[in-house]
């Protein structure tokens, strides 16, 4: 039952968040709506029913796993992956790179700012 | 009683879901066990190496990859609530979040303009036709809101997915050494950063080479930086001027 009950609430968010989507035409993702509805009920709730939990933890220690029918889909892209090789592999490498230093050097900065002295 | 011949049985098999969704966790079995064996390198991450072994199966049967998505898309479905699973450990870490949150919500549109800038500059330097450049822009986002948001602005979803996936690993080899190499040794740092360029990888990575804290840190960047980048993204790509 707790699965039951667990996987319930999230198709229920996952449902009101797409018709909101749908409704007021927002280019967001159904799903995600879904997450802010639920993050906004736990709050109301005051904590996380235990059913809701192990659905949830559960579907998210196997989150690597759901990704993989998707990616199968590369295979049907291989010409336009082909077409685009150098500029895509340039792209992630240079993009990520640039990304990870950028982030952890603003939040370690911020941080150091929000702890007067900050750590040496 | 008669025997079915083999081939005919082969038909009837290569198109039942079952053998897509069978196939599709044998796979994923296969390369966990694959990457424990070649000592946990996010090189061979398990789930590029499941595809890679997929991808090599379907093409050497010849089943078509629609045929195959009919039996996976029971998986696949599971990422919408999954999506939405996300607010639980937001919701569990909120006292930290709320000390930390403008640091945090800085770097968080610091870092998705970075990402989302550096991706079409230089896809658009390296002359990337545009509707690779359109799937590329959400490549910083977990897999499902990145599809949402490809489909959106006129990209591909699966293979928004694919590149998500690419740049999931890719951070993961790339961050510890820059990390190093800038002096960031605070695990909560290192997770939410690692969260926001490499989504799930990144934060499955942060569990389990940094610590609890950094995977904790590293699940909020992911979810935080979901959310604001599906806010954010239409707005920076009709800046570059795209659609």
């Amino acid at each position: 039952m707790p699965l039951i009950m667990g996987m319930s609430v999230l198709l229920a968010c996952q449902f009101a968040g797409e018709l909101l989507a749908r409704g007021l035409e927002v280019p967001i993702p159904g799903p995600v709506l879904g997450m802010v509805i639920l993050l906004v009920g736990l709050g109301i709730r005051g904590k996380v029913p235990a059913s809701l939990r192990m659905t949830g933890e559960g579907l998210l220690n196997h989150l690597t796993l759901l990704f993989v029918p998707a990616g199968v889909g590369l295979m049907v892209h291989a010409r336009l992956i082909g077409l685009d090789l150098l500029p895509i592999a340039v792209t992630l490498v240079g993009s990520t790179a640039l990304t990870l230093a950028v982030t952890g050097w603003v939040l370690e900065r911020l941080q150091r700012r929000q702890r007067p002295g900050g750590e040496s | 009683m008669s025997v079915v011949p083999l081939d005919q049985l082969w038909v009837y098999l290569s198109g039942h879901p079952l053998l897509s969704l069978l196939v599709t966790l044998l796979a994923f079995v296969a390369a966990v066990r694959l990457n424990r064996a070649l000592g946990g390198t996010p090189l061979a991450h398990p789930v590029t190496l499941a595809i890679a072994l997929l991808i090599a199966f379907l093409v050497l049967v010849d089943i078509e990859y629609a045929t195959y998505f009919e039996g996976a898309q029971f998986i696949h479905f599971l990422l919408g609530p999954a999506t939405v699973a996300l607010a639980i450990p937001l919701y569990d870490h909120r006292e930290r979040i709320r000390r930390l949150l403008w640091p945090l919500l800085l770097a968080c549109v610091v870092g998705i303009v970075t990402a989302v800038g550096s991706t079409l500059g230089l896809a658009l330097l390296m002359g990337a036709q545009r509707e690779t450049l359109l799937t590329l822009a959400p490549r910083s986002v977990t897999s499902p809101i990145a599809m949402g948001i490809a489909e959106q602005i006129g990209g591909i979803p699966s293979l928004a997915a694919g590149l998500v996936l690419l740049t999931g690993s890719i951070g993961c080899v790339l961050g510890p050494g820059l990390f190093r190499l800038l002096g960031i040794r605070d695990p909560a740092v290192q997770g939410f950063t690692l969260g926001l360029a490499a989504h799930g990888f990144g934060t499955a990575h942060a569990f389990a080479r940094i610590g609890a804290v950094a995977g904790a840190f590293s699940g909020l960047a992911m979810g935080l930086t979901g959310l604001l980048t599906a806010f954010l993204l239409p707005l920076i790509v009709r800046l570059f001027g795209l659609p």
